[in-house]
Formats: C-alpha cells, sequence, structure tokens
C-alpha cells in the first residue's frame, strides 16, 4: 500500500557507499550537464549511468517503474523541441503548423538525452539510498544541523502516509455527495475541498508527531548517533566516478566541438 | 539485566496547578492537587473536558511555554488570553517537567504518529539518542526494549510501515523504555486498536512495568482493560475555581463501588456493566442483566435468507483491494496489472431492515470490503450489483453512480469523522447533502433533535468533542436518506453513552426498514443491532517481493 523507503532486498554495491559520497557525485555530473545544451556531453553520461543501472540493483523494467514521469516528461521535451524549434537544414516532415527538419530534429533528440542524463542520476541515487542513512550523512559528515535534517526525514514519512489519506478523503467526500463531476470549476472547487481536508489532517498528524518527537527527548542542542556514517573505499572510487563521468562528457564535447554554454551567448 | 537496574521510579507532586491553553478562556485544569508515589500506577478518569490529557502533556514536558510559571503569579496576572497560562506548580522529583528531559516517556492515541523512523531498530534508537546516550549503550537497550515488549523476533531494519496498529504502539513503547524513564504516561494508547491488539499492548506495559518498577500514569475509558494492572485510580472533573479538580482517588475496587454511578453517567466504561439500549422491535435491552452475547438474530422485518425479499445489495465473489491497477512497463505493452487483493471470494447479501455485521482480524480487509460493498471503490475482481428496488434507475453498479445518486442510495460513515466534515458549521454540514438533492431538508430538524445536536447548530465541526463528531457524521450520512447505511467500526474510542445512544438509534433505523452494514470489533454492538455477521479469515502477510499464489478465500458466513 504505502511505497517502502528502506532498501531491503537490494545488496548492490553502490548500497554500501555513503550517502553523501553518492549526494557529491550525482551533483558533479547534474550540474556539469547542466552547464552545456548539446547532445554529445549527455549522450556520453547517459551511457555511462545505464552502465552503472547493476551497481544501483536496478534493471530497466524497475528504472521505469520507478521513472516513468521522469522519463516521459524528458521524451516529451524532446518532442515538443523537435516540432517547434526553428527549421534548418532539410525538411523531413512537414505539417502546416509544425515541421520537422534535419536541425530541429538534433535539437530534440539532444534536449531529450540531456534530460534523462540529468534526471537518471537522482533516480540512482535515490534507489540505492536509504533515506534514513543520507540523514545519517547529511547530519554527522556535512554537519548540516539535526533539528532540521531528522525534523525533515520523520516528516518524509508522512508524506506516505498523506498519499492514503488523500485516498480516504476522497471516498469520504464522495460519501457525502461531493464528486468529481460537474463542469471544471465544480471540479476545481471539489479538489480545493478536499485539499482542506488534506492539510487539516495534515497539521493534526504533524503536530501529534512533533509532540512524540519532543516526548522522546528532540530538540536539545546536543544528542549521539546510533548509526555512525562512515567513508570507506568504496566512496573514493563513488567520487572517482563521478569525476571521470563528468570530465568525459566535457571532454568529449570538446573535441566534438558541441559544447555550447548556456549562460554565454548563442553563436 | 543489570542496565534496567538504573530506572528510578519518579515521583509527582501538584500543588494547585492550574493550566489555560493559548486562545481559551477557561482553564483546562485548575486547583489540581495530587501526589503519586515512586512506582504507583495511577489511572486516570473522568468526564471529556476534565483535562486528563493536558496533565499528561504537562507531565511529559511538551506543553507550549506558558506566559508566567508558578514562580512568577505577577507576570500571569498581565497575560492576555492569547498567551497560555500556568498556576500553581506541577513537578517531577522536585523539579519541572520540562528541565527533567527523559524522565517521562508518553504515548499518544494514534499509533501512525507514535513512530518517527522508518526502520525498527532506528525507531527505538531515537529517544537514547536524543538523551545522548553513549552510541555503544543505544543498540543493547534498543535490543532489550524490543524484547521487553515481544518484538525482538523482528530483525532490526524491519519497515515499521507495516507493523500493525497494536505493534506501532508496542514499538512506540519499546522507543520509551530505550530512554529508562521513570515515569511512563498513556495518553489512551489502545481506543485505536482491535480486542487483540488493546491485549497485547496492556500486557506488555504490565510486564515491562514488573520489570522497571516505573511510575504509570493512563487515562483510558475502558476501566476493564487496566483495572487490575493498577493499583490506584484517580478521577478528575472539569476545571472550576471553587472545587478541586480531583473528584475522587483511592484503590480501583473501593473507587469502583462508591463512584459507580458517577463514572457511568460520566460515560466511563466500568467494568461488567454495558449500557441500556434500545431493543429491536422496540423496548429496552439490558445486557448486564441478561447477560447476553453474541448474535441475537434480528427480531422485526423480514427473516434472514429469505429468498429475494427486500434485498437491496449484493456482493458475488467479490475481491477487494484499495490500490489502483498498476500499468506495466513498455515490455507488458502498458497493460493495467490488477493490484493484489487483500480479501477475495466474499459473498454478501445486504437486506432492508437487517444488519449485517462485519468481523475479522487486523488486516483482514473489512473495511476495504465494505468501502467496495458501498460503491466507493472499484472490485478487483467479482461484482456488487444493486438491485432495482436501490438503484432506482440509476444503473446496476454502485461504483459506477454519481456521487449525489450514490448518498440517496447507500450512505457511508468513515472510521474518522474529520474525513467527512465539507462545511464550516454544523447545521450546513447537515444541509449538505439535501439541499444538493434538493430534498429531504425537513428531516434535518429531526436529525439534530435525535442525536442531540440542536445546541451546536453554530458550532464549528471540527471543535466539537470525539463523542458529538460521531453523532454529527452519521447525522449527515443520513440527512440524504439513503436505504443502505455502512458504518465504518461506529463505536471506537467512543464513551459509554455515545455507544448506547448510537446502538439504540441503529436499532431504532433498522425497524424502520434501513439496512445497515458495520464493520465492527464489538461484540456488544453488534448483539444490539442482531442481523447476520460476516467473518473475514486473515490474509497472509503480504510480501512485496514475493509473488504468491492466488489467495484463499476467506469468507465464512454465520446466521
Amino acid at each position: 500500500m504505502r511505497q517502502e523507503l528502506t532498501l531491503r532486498g537490494n545488496h548492490a554495491l553502490l548500497t554500501k557507499a555513503n550517502p553523501l559520497a553518492k549526494f557529491t557525485a550525482v551533483m558533479l555530473i547534474t550540474m556539469v550537464l547542466a552547464l552545456s545544451i548539446d547532445w554529445v556531453s549527455a549522450s556520453v553520461a547517459l551511457a555511462f549511468e545505464l552502465a552503472l543501472l547493476p551497481l544501483a540493483g536496478l534493471t530497466l523494467a524497475l528504472l521505469w517503474q520507478r521513472g516513468w514521469p521522469l522519463i516521459l516528461a524528458a521524451a516529451l521535451g524532446g518532442w515538443s523541441t523537435t516540432i517547434l524549434a526553428p527549421d534548418s537544414g532539410s525538411i523531413l516532415l512537414d505539417a502546416r503548423i509544425w515541421s520537422i527538419s534535419e536541425g530541429s530534429l538534433e535539437l530534440g533528440v539532444g534536449f531529450m538525452i540531456r534530460g534523462l542524463a540529468i534526471a537518471l542520476p537522482a533516480v540512482l541515487l535515490m534507489s540505492c539510498t536509504d533515506p534514513t542513512d543520507l540523514a545519517d550523512a547529511l547530519a554527522q559528515k556535512a554537519k548540516l544541523p539535526h533539528r532540521f535534517v531528522l525534523g525533515t526525514l520523520a516528516a518524509m514519512r508522512l508524506v506516505g502516509l498523506m498519499a492514503e489519506e488523500w485516498q480516504t478523503i476522497g471516498m469520504a467526500r464522495r460519501a457525502r455527495g461531493v464528486g468529481s463531476h460537474g463542469n471544471p470549476l465544480q471540479r476545481l472547487r471539489a479538489t480545493l475541498g478536499q485539499s482542506f481536508g488534506l492539510l487539516v489532517q495534515a497539521v493534526r498528524r504533524a503536530s501529534r508527531l512533533a509532540v512524540t518527537m519532543e516526548a522522546r527527548g528532540f530538540g536539545g542542542a546536543h544528542r549521539t548517533w546510533a548509526r555512525k556514517s562512515t567513508f570507506s573505499g568504496v566512496d573514493a572510487w563513488v567520487l572517482l566516478g563521478g569525476v571521470l563521468i563528468a570530465g568525459a562528457a566535457v571532454a568529449a564535447s570538446l573535441a566534438a566541438g558541441t559544447w555550447n554554454m548556456v549562460f554565454l551567448a548563442r553563436q | 539485566m543489570t542496565s534496567s537496574d538504573t530506572v528510578r521510579p519518579a515521583a509527582v507532586t501538584a500543588r494547585g496547578w492550574g493550566w489555560r491553553h493559548a486562545g481559551r478562556s477557561r482553564p483546562a485544569v485548575s486547583g489540581l492537587d495530587l501526589d503519586i508515589r515512586p512506582g504507583e500506577r495511577v489511572l486516570l478518569l473522568g468526564p471529556s473536558g476534565a483535562g486528563k490529557s493536558t496533565l499528561l502533556h504537562a507531565l511529559a514536558g511538551v506543553l507550549g511555554d506558558s506566559s508566567a510559571g508558578g514562580a512568577d503569579p505577577a507576570c500571569g496576572a498581565a497575560a492576555d488570553a492569547e498567551d497560555a497560562d500556568e498556576s500553581g506548580s506541577l513537578l517531577i522529583d522536585g523539579a519541572p517537567p520540562r528541565s527533567r528531559r527523559g524522565r517521562a516517556g508518553l504515548m499518544q492515541q494514534d499509533p501512525e504518529t507514535q513512530v518517527v523512523l522508518s526502520r525498527l531498530g532506528d525507531d527505538v534508537a531515537f529517544g537514547a539518542e536524543n538523551l545522548s546516550v553513549p552510541p555503544a549503550d543505544i543498540w543493547s537497550r534498543v535490543a532489550e526494549a524490543l524484547d521487553d515488549v515481544g518484538l525482538g523476533r523482528l530483525p532490526l531494519d524491519h519497515p515499521t510501515s507495516s507493523l500493525s496498529g497494536g505493534q506501532k504502539q508496542r514499538l512506540a513503547l519499546a522507543g520509551i523504555l530505550a530512554m529508562r524513564p521513570g515515569l511512563i504516561l498513556l495518553d489512551e494508547p489502545t481506543a485505536n486498536l482491535d480486542p487483540a491488539g488493546v491485549l497485547e499492548v496492556r500486557d506488555a506495559v504490565g510486564r515491562c512495568l514488573d520489570k522497571t518498577g516505573a511510575t504509570l500514569v493512563v487515562v483510558e475509558h475502558r476501566v476493564s482493560v487496566w483495572k487490575d494492572l493498577v493499583d490506584r485510580i484517580v478521577v478528575l472533573q472539569p476545571g472550576s475555581a471553587t472545587d478541586s479538580a480531583v473528584l475522587i482517588d483511592g484503590p480501583p475496587d473501593q473507587v469502583l463501588a462508591q463512584a459507580r454511578d458517577m463514572l457511568t453517567a460520566a460515560g466511563v466504561w466500568v467494568p461488567g456493566y454495558v449500557p441500556p439500549t434500545r431493543a429491536r422491535g422496540g423496548g429496552t435491552r439490558d445486557a448486564s442483566v441478561s447477560g447476553a452475547s453474541g448474535a441475537s438474530g434480528a427480531s422485526a422485518g423480514t427473516a434472514p435468507g429469505a429468498g429475494t425479499a427486500g434485498l437491496l445489495l449484493a456482493a458475488e465473489a467479490l475481491a477487494v483491494s484499495r490500490e489502483r491497477p498498476r500499468r506495466s512497463g513498455p515490455r507488458g505493452g502498458f497493460r493495467p496489472i490488477p493490484p493484489k487483493p487483500v480479501q477475495s471470494g466474499i459473498t454478501a447479501q445486504v437486506r432492508a431492515g437487517e444488519a449485517l455485521t462485519i468481523t475479522g482480524p487486523n488486516g483482514s480487509g473489512k473495511s476495504t470490503f465494505a468501502l467496495t460493498l458501498a460503491g466507493l471503490l472499484a472490485p478487483v475482481s467479482g461484482r456488487v450489483s444493486a438491485t432495482v428496488e436501490l438503484s432506482a434507475g440509476a444503473g446496476i453498479d454502485p461504483y459506477r453512480w454519481k456521487a449525489q445518486q450514490l448518498i440517496a442510495r447507500i450512505g457511508t460513515v468513515f472510521q474518522e469523522p474529520e474525513h467527512q466534515f465539507v462545511t464550516g458549521r454544523v447545521f450546513d454540514e447537515l444541509m449538505f447533502g439535501p439541499r444538493h438533492l434538493g430534498r429531504g431538508e425537513e428531516r434535518v430538524d429531526e436529525l439534530l433533535e435525535r442525536l442531540r445536536l440542536t445546541e451546536l447548530v453554530d458550532a464549528n465541526p471540527y471543535t466539537l468533542s470525539g463523542g458529538e463528531k460521531r453523532r454529527l457524521s452519521v447525522a449527515t450520512v443520513l440527512a440524504a436518506h439513503p436505504r443502505v447505511l455502512v458504518l465504518d467500526e461506529p463505536t471506537f474510542g467512543q464513551d459509554a453513552n455515545t455507544w448506547a445512544e448510537l446502538a439504540s438509534f441503529l436499532s431504532e433505523l433498522l425497524d424502520d426498514g434501513t439496512a445497515v452494514v458495520s464493520v465492527t470489533h464489538d461484540a456488544e454492538f453488534s448483539a444490539v443491532l442482531g442481523g447476520t455477521e460476516l467473518s473475514l479469515r486473515a490474509t497472509e502477510h503480504r510480501e512485496p517481493d514475493r509473488d504468491s499464489g492466488p489467495l484463499q478465500p476467506g469468507k465464512v458466513a454465520a446466521p
């Protein structure tokens, strides 16, 4: 019913790496890809990322299950770029209001690959990282304030609960005669009402959870950590991998002459 | 275990203590004088509004900041009504609870919010970490605490979200025990649990107290559950300037003998007492005299199972789940994958003027079945069909009815009344259904009167007490005049007075020809309604990574 946030059953190599190392590597790759709009750097990074799937315990089928909204969004972005970008080169398809040319197709495919290459590391990170371990690493290694980190972690548990609550409130309101029928305005009002109901429940739950946490001594200036977040040899490899992928992407793009910094003026 | 020797039972002292919540004009507690000796076990009783929960929160050190402490009365006089206000003194071991972090551990009612982290062991360790216990000691405390509450056989990385309500409450107890508190505070810890869960938690608490010798203060309506575990009952009364906040105080047997009438009048569930209700077909039913339990059979209306007479709704070979079908990936051709049912093979019939009670352990899909029967969830397989008598032209499948067609035919009362509130005023709440249907507004006054809501017409539904919310949620659904009424655990956490009112009212509805379907663990309640019992069996625990074959049919229908 509720999606499990724990990693039971996943014993892939990357689950053993420190979340902070993985996080840093992901940030490195994503930032480099965000710098340039070109298909070479994105394709190189994407190829590496796909090769790394088994290390994170992912298969293509699992990837689709967890990341399909992102994959669809990337495909949609690519498609709209293809049909709407200014034409250059020979026209491949002309449907009057829109057309596909060699130039616009190249731009569209590049856009899609770049979207995938930027989104995939995040999916990879979350499928081989337990949120609790990430919080431990952020608080113990990155020295973020523990009250903030643990508060966020506890709140994330409630998000799953709220998804169930949304369904229940939807049914409960249908049982009162508020349906998702009628014109768009009526539907909007019904959704707003349901959101308000969810908000009330979320606030109640959150305040009860806050009492629970406070009653367990949470909120003091100092605390100890039962789970010690440690770095190991794997983490050096993870960081090195991040640097290599990011470097290879830039180098390939520079060599091919497609490197195109977003914040520099277009040629 | 040497480490448990370190628990030092706490003493509680209250002297003229009072508390007014921010923004309220009346204090929640006032003039409380109370001494609890180390190691004493106290059951706290009293009508709603007597400030039981406020006292527990104060002892746990989680009440918000007050504008004035007992030490500085001059400041308190100057405070305006927006700030919380404390008077007198409330001390644990001679010091204010807030300065004694970790001396007291608190368990609340809602199991979902008693869990902080997503892995079993981490959750137990959370409190000990916050108290800066050395990491080396924490894991031995965790193992010991989990053993003490009977969860020691689960792995430390077991996901907390897959625990039952009773297990979640025991986990919360383990989290408290790992802090080694001298005072354990339980605020209606079993109100949301099924009977098996109630005993699980009660027994775990008893074992842990025997072992550690900690002081206990528990608030609970159901006296019989805690009576043998506590050695003192304290009855509180709503705060007033002149009277003492403590009404009666003494050993359980003595208090129950002295104050039995007063407690039953206040809606407390006194052992051996079942409030009298209206019997099916009229008259009064007094279960404490007749000792009746189990289904008493329908005394009015048509006889059960008599052909198609009065048949309104039928479920055939029904498999149910709350999950919606998922889409498979490109390899599966994007076909929908039906969810795995929590229960399957259910066959049941709903007849006018007859009660159908759905029972079974937690996780057997009782509520899911009731919601599917009520046209709120789509069946996984099998079907729910309405007879022409019920559908009146709306079609055979209740799930396909429009919301307004549904409420005039099948009314559903959810377990949590707040889920169903759609307006900001009690009167509008009752008028909502009739206004949308364009008929039935004349019935609202009758319902207001009958369910004692007349005084509350202008109140905001969210501000009502638990019993008032329950009565309102039943009234709002009935205002649309449905022929079938479905209730999900209507008596959960209700005091004896609301319970009796609800049971009597439903018995009246049944005699008037409404069909009543209720999901309940409450044997006394189903005895009042009579009719048929549908008992669902527990289905095997669902492992997400294992694909098991079709589930065993779990229906056992007993007349």
